[in-house]
């Protein structure tokens, strides 16, 4: 192949040229903007909703939802597939909770957490938490299974001290999982959220989406979730991927 | 003094070893011979206190290195901070003289998968001499290096093992290398394995002349 169509920068922005193409292509096809309009058609809508304030507030909101649910998301899955990969008792514990939790719908979560709860902040946070620790224990298990058993040997007949092994000897070794966790777990995180938003928040993207779609405003939803797209690729880019960059740097030298 | 009296040693119904017992003084050094699978490194990781789960008693002193089969890097870490990281007590200075004396003090900003897998047994003899351990553990430590890298590593050792003094319990195939270290060799045979014999090396002998492998 060209050597210019093999740079990855390039092959990315034709990638998403090709997508375009093809979303303008099916725009012509239907011919109807109210059933699939163009994509220049959508700048007229963004622009207005972000004038009135109502698009940054409803981004925003969404944003501290995920944020909320993420954090608190990542750290006990994380403890708790630490433990099962370490200690088999917890793990036969434990494994067939897990088995349960990543089988039970997120839709079903989410109402039941609605229903107990009440339709409040505390039961979206929780349903959403509740959905993702599963699949960051069973990332993180693995992980924990994986340590090296000749370092863990070294680390104990040199009595290196607790802290210095969790920082210089644990987590690299548990890095990548974390970093699969966290992205694979921020994008589940926000599609629940949205869900969360439509079933019974009065904020938030997934609330607008809701609200347009029962307007029938195909423009709209698609400035909203477009939007927000763009907001998880910049996550993506700015903190993600350079972070794990970094933690990736010794494999690399 | 290093007292070692390891009655049973099983990995479930499987015994491997049996009535070991015997004692070494700190700056004597002892080669454990034996063939492939009979349990030397079992008895080593015993030894150095790794695994605790046998029958029997173990006197050893506080201070212990141990230089594996692999050299067992944190290859995530730099070469100063392998040395660093293990022996916190271990100042800037001393790091830099520590690696200086295995002739890596050019590498220290480096990886340790940026080094030959020579350098990284010289990286792996620092961070053992460099804590002075009392009881210093060798477990094959010169395989897979071509001859000219593992006589360089041996007479390293040699220079290193007369500098700290420690006990040394080396775990060899090579008859040339125990008797070139040890004054002492003790020989694992049977299933379950048990000492056959425990002799005094040529080295201890003999003026330390000639040396071909037997094996």
């Amino acid at each position: 192949m060209n050597k210019t169509l093999q740079h990855p920068a390039l092959v990315r922005a034709l990638s998403f040229g090709l997508l375009l193409m093809l979303w303008i292509a099916a725009a012509e096809l239907t011919a109807d903007a109210s059933v699939l309009p163009p994509p220049w058609a959508l700048w007229a809508p963004f622009a207005k909703a972000a004038a009135s304030g109502a698009l940054p507030y409803h981004l925003g909101m969404t944003l501290w939802r995920v944020v909320c649910a993420f954090v608190p998301a990542m750290a006990i899955g994380v403890a708790l597939g630490f433990l099962m990969g370490r200690v088999p008792s917890v793990d036969q514990w434990l494994d067939p909770w897990l088995v349960v939790f990543l089988n039970l719908p997120a839709l079903v979560l989410i109402v039941l957490c609605y229903l107990w709860i009440g339709l409040n902040e505390t039961a979206a946070i929780i349903a959403v938490v509740l959905n993702k620790i599963p699949n960051v224990a069973t990332i993180l298990r693995e992980g924990a299974r994986a340590l090296d058993p000749n370092v863990g040997a070294m680390v104990q007949v040199y009595r290196m001290r607790p802290l210095a092994r969790l920082r210089h000897v644990v987590m690299p070794q548990l890095a990548p999982f974390i970093a699969a966790a966290a992205r694979s777990g921020i994008a589940v995180i926000w599609k629940i959220v949205l869900v969360v938003e439509f079933l019974g928040r009065s904020s938030g993207i997934g609330f607008q989406i809701h609200f347009y779609f029962q307007l029938f405003d195909v423009a709209m939803v698609l400035v909203y979730a477009l939007s927000f797209i763009g907001v998880m690729l910049l996550v993506e880019a700015l903190i993600l991927q350079p972070s794990e960059r970094r933690v990736r740097r010794w494999r690399t030298a | 003094m290093i007292k070692v009296d390891v009655r049973r040693k099983a990995f479930r119904e499987e015994e491997i070893l049996r009535d070991i017992r015997f004692e070494m003084e700190i700056g004597e050094t002892v080669a454990i011979l034996g063939t492939s699978g009979i349990g030397k490194s079992t008895l080593l990781r015993l030894i150095a206190g790794i695994d605790p789960a046998f029958e029997g008693e173990i006197t050893r002193p506080d201070k212990i290195a141990m230089v594996f089969q692999e050299p067992v890097l944190l290859p995530w870490r730099s070469v100063l901070e392998n040395l660093t990281l293990v022996h916190p007590e271990l100042g800037a200075e001393a790091a830099h003289s520590a690696l200086e004396r295995v002739g890596m003090v050019d590498k220290v900003q480096l990886f340790p998968g940026q080094l030959s897998l020579g350098q990284q047994r010289r990286l792996a003899l620092a961070r053992a001499f460099a804590g002075r351990p009392q009881l210093l553990v060798m477990d094959e430590p010169y395989v897979s290096l071509d001859p000219a890298t593992a006589e360089e590593m041996l007479a390293l050792t040699e220079a290193l093992i007369a500098e700290t003094g420690p006990a040394v319990m080396l775990v060899t195939h090579s008859e040339v290398e125990a008797h070139r270290l040890a004054r002492r060799c003790l020989r694992l045979i049977g299933r379950p394995a048990t000492i056959a014999s425990d002799l005094a090396t040529r080295s201890a002998l003999l003026s330390r002349e000639v040396h071909h492998d037997r094996a």
